[in-house]
């Protein structure tokens, strides 16, 4: 019953979002904003029906009903219970729900809280967000069902991928998620407001904590997954420019640059034409990322199925909606009056030098992750991988750095070249003797650049508090400086990891030591385990540093559905970095295969992106709070 | 400066940013593409030695040895036409098993064996790298791809 309910929920669903695009479409073209508050309801059952049929879909795994086939394809009943409940999601039917599921809800939670857009934007913008969400639901109804029932039932499932039963799937995927498809309001705002042609100030205003939302969930989203390849792909790696890595990187590289932009645009009416096609661009790269994962054309974990149908139809819908937003963009965008002017050397042009940067990478990453597809459907096999991107985005990364570090020492409109140098000489300085300290440990060049300039970094991002009266800055700035900051301390991470890392691959017999940077490691010996629904042999490791002793334990998993097995690593976690030890096969001869690693620093990495999410958690607080505060002013005036 | 004069320095200036994207990234295409070999490819075109590649087909059946440092292994990888040996130091991945598909990365050697970095092992039994259903579809000795 669960599953035709749920059915039922999505079809409803999709009713309304074709309800709901039809009366903005006819509000807007007859100009009748009162219908506003039928679009708002209409908006937010619809979201909540998406939101039911998720939850159908989740119940429908935890009940382990082997009637439905997409349980019996991705789940087994012996299955702990969170991987039965996160599983629901952990296949391409179930992770399209949860996609739609949050566009539904995104559009929901406008038509809530969306106050300070003028009426006959927030329909156009409500009716843009049903557009969208209606090609999507006919992607799931038509192509996708997660609801289809196989006759006749199977005793049991096939089970979920091991390498997915680990805690991070219930986090990792409806994070990034919410920040990938979140991004769908940014886009619905710019299609609104270019139907409308009510681009300016208000507008990006009313957009802004918005886009922050999306961006701070993404920003979480992908320090997560970084974090859970990191410890469950045993390589010791924490980024690999997977393509399904880069989908997820792309829609935040745009929206990071949205979000300065928007701020131009709030504060300057400056970069109108600018921030719209970002708006437009930050979800079309969210889309065309889906399209690479689902489409089943990339080699990944992520990628569940492989079905061409599937990959035209999200295609389809692509080119329909990418090209339509582009097509408006190119006939409204004449209509749109150039904004104020500024100096080159100012807060504004340090925030354009921003945007033309991330633009570049964006542009490198998007043409190294579509490349070999292009060049498959020309009979050409290769792959792109990490040595094109650190070579080629590596350097503008840094140059971006240099400009993060600089930008907001800059004031508004106007500056002086030489007040400006005066003001980042502390930084400067800190660069430079970084840079001079770090030849004597010569790290290489990436590294060495990276190092220094996030020292300089560092300095520089807490530079405009400096000689301030801490209790009166706004909440705001203190986020910039904390994301700034987290980016400091995450490219120290990356720099150090990958200057630093020492690693040790050995075949070692119970009581054989093996080194590893400051660590000496001892197998004490190897015995079984049982879980839930694997069994492991785990080996006990004791770490040495010193005087200081810890025991891990890395094991060798054995799942049965579907028969596989796993390496769960096992971490140690000091100060000054983490011990790093994977448990391989074992030589037929008493020896077993240990790979240990030695990472200096290397949880800076995540420990920044949190700060970076955290920032943007201090400056959405912070606007919010000061719209209030004007809102209020502006009524009692 | 006039507000549409602003307007066009920065429209052209976003414009130079995509063509810098652009030449940064076709130029590093250029050397830091690797591409994909099965080793019938390789008996037919030559051996690709100035540059990092893939490798890929099916571990040979009865082919896996490990070496006596207990950490290096030889294989052999084969598409049904020709065969090419590959040795790895390092934890071979969790679904790395002989008969079943594997992608190497790495570098082919004078004599024609290749040394692997990185081995690439399907990730579950539905699935198969995209490159190697192609290269597989024609040898009926080996598993057909399912799905």
């Amino acid at each position: 019953m669960m599953a035709e309910a749920g059915l039922a929920a999505l079809w409803f669903a999709g009713a309304l979002a074709a309800l709901q695009l039809a009366i903005a479409a006819i509000a807007v073209a007859r100009d009748r904003a009162e219908v506003v508050g039928a679009v708002r309801p209409v908006a937010i059952v619809q979201g909540l029906l998406a939101m039911l049929a998720m939850a159908l879909l989740i119940g429908v795994f935890l009940d382990s009903d082997m009637s439905v086939k997409l349980v019996v394809e991705n789940s087994h009943s012996a299955k702990p219970w969170i991987y039965k409940f996160a599983g629901a999601w952990g296949n391409h039917e179930g992770s399209m729900l949860l996609w739609v599921t949050i566009l539904g809800l995104a559009g929901g939670a406008v038509a809530i809280f969306e106050r300070s857009l003028p009426e006959r934007t927030l329909i156009a913008t409500l009716g843009a967000q049903a557009a969208i969400a209606l090609g999507f639901y006919a992607f799931l109804l038509f192509s996708s069902n997660p609801f289809a029932r196989i006759a006749p039932a199977p005793a049991d499932g096939l089970g979920l991928n091991p390498l997915l039963q680990d805690p991070g799937l219930a986090f990792h995927p409806p994070t990034l998620y919410t920040g990938y498809v979140g991004l769908s309001v940014a886009f619905s705002f710019a299609v609104g407001a270019l139907v409308t042609r009510d681009v300016g100030p208000a507008f990006a205003r009313a957009m802004r904590p918005w886009v922050l939302i999306a961006w701070i969930f993404l920003t979480l989203g992908i320090t997560a997954g970084s974090y859970w390849a990191y410890y469950e792909l045993g390589w010791g790696g924490w980024w690999f420019w997977d393509p399904v890595e880069n989908a997820s990187l792309m829609p935040w590289l745009a929206a990071t640059a949205l979000l300065h932009s928007v701020t131009v645009l709030a504060t300057r009416d400056g970069l109108r034409a600018w921030t719209v096609m970002l708006a437009v661009v930050a979800f079309s790269m969210s889309m065309i990322g889906t399209f690479l994962v689902r489409s089943g054309i990339l080699t990944s974990v992520h990628a569940f199925a492989v079905d061409p149908e599937r990959g035209a139809f999200i295609l389809a819908l692509l080119a329909i909606y990418i090209g339509g937003a582009l097509a408006l963009f190119a006939g409204r965008i004449g209509t749109v009056r150039a904004g104020t002017t500024f100096d080159p050397v100012s807060r504004e042009g340090g925030l354009v030098a921003n945007n033309l940067l991330l633009s570049v990478i964006l542009g490198i990453v998007l043409i190294g992750t579509l490349y070999p597809i292009v060049a498959a459907s020309f009979g050409v096999q290769l792959s792109v991988g990490p040595p094109f991107f650190n070579k080629a985005a590596g350097p503008i990364a840094l140059l971006l750095v240099a400009v993060m570090a600089v930008g907001p020492l800059l004031r508004w409109r106007r500056d002086d070249t030489r007040a400006m140098i005066r003001r980042a000489a502390g930084p400067i300085a800190v660069t430079i003797l970084a840079a001079i300290a770090l030849l004597f440990v010569w790290p290489g060049v990436l590294p060495w650049a990276g190092l220094s300039l996030a020292a300089g970094l560092a300095v520089a991002s807490v530079a405009p508090l400096w000689k301030r009266n801490l209790r009166r800055t706004p909440l705001f700035t203190y986020g910039m400086v904390l994301a700034h900051l987290g980016i400091a301390v995450s490219l120290a991470g990356m720099a150090s990891d990958s200057a630093f890392t020492k690693e040790t691959l050995v075949a070692v017999r119970a009581g054989e030591p093996a080194r590893v940077g400051p660590y000496v490691v001892t197998l004490d010996g190897i015995s079984p385990v049982i879980g839930e629904n694997w069994s492991a042999l785990e080996a006990r490791l004791t770490a040495r540093r010193g005087d200081a002793a810890r025991i891990l334990r890395p094991q060798l998993r054995f799942f049965t559905n579907p028969p596989t097995n796993t390496n769960e690593s096992a971490i140690l976690t000091v100060a000054d970095g983490q011990l790093y030890t994977v448990l391989g096969q074992p030589d037929g001869q008493g020896r077993w295969q240990l790979r240990l690693w030695w990472k200096p620093f290397v949880t800076l990495i995540w420990f920044g992106g949190a700060m970076i999410a955290l920032g943007g958690l201090l400056s959405l607080v912070g606007r919010l709070r000061r719209e209030r505060r004007v809102a209020g002013r502006e009524v009692w005036a | 400066m006039k507000a549409k004069h602003q307007r066009l320095t920065l429209a052209l200036l976003a414009l130079g940013a995509i063509v810098v994207a652009g030449l940064l990234a076709l130029s590093a295409l250029q050397d830091q593409a690797a591409f994909f070999y099965a080793p019938s490819d390789v008996r037919r075109d030559g051996l690709p030695l100035d540059r990092a590649v893939r490798l890929g087909g099916m571990v040979a059946d009865g082919s896996v040895k490990r070496a006596a440092d207990g950490v290096t292994v030889h294989f052999v990888v084969t598409d049904g036409q020709a065969t090419t040996p590959v040795v790895f130091a390092g934890i071979v991945p969790d679904l790395f098993r002989e008969k079943s598909g594997v992608v190497a990365e790495g570098r082919f050697q004078p004599d024609g064996s290749f040394v692997a970095s990185n081995l690439l092992a399907k990730h579950d039994e539905k699935y198969m790298p995209p490159e190697m259903a192609g290269k597989m579809h024609e040898t009926k000795t080996l598993a057909a791809p399912s799905k």
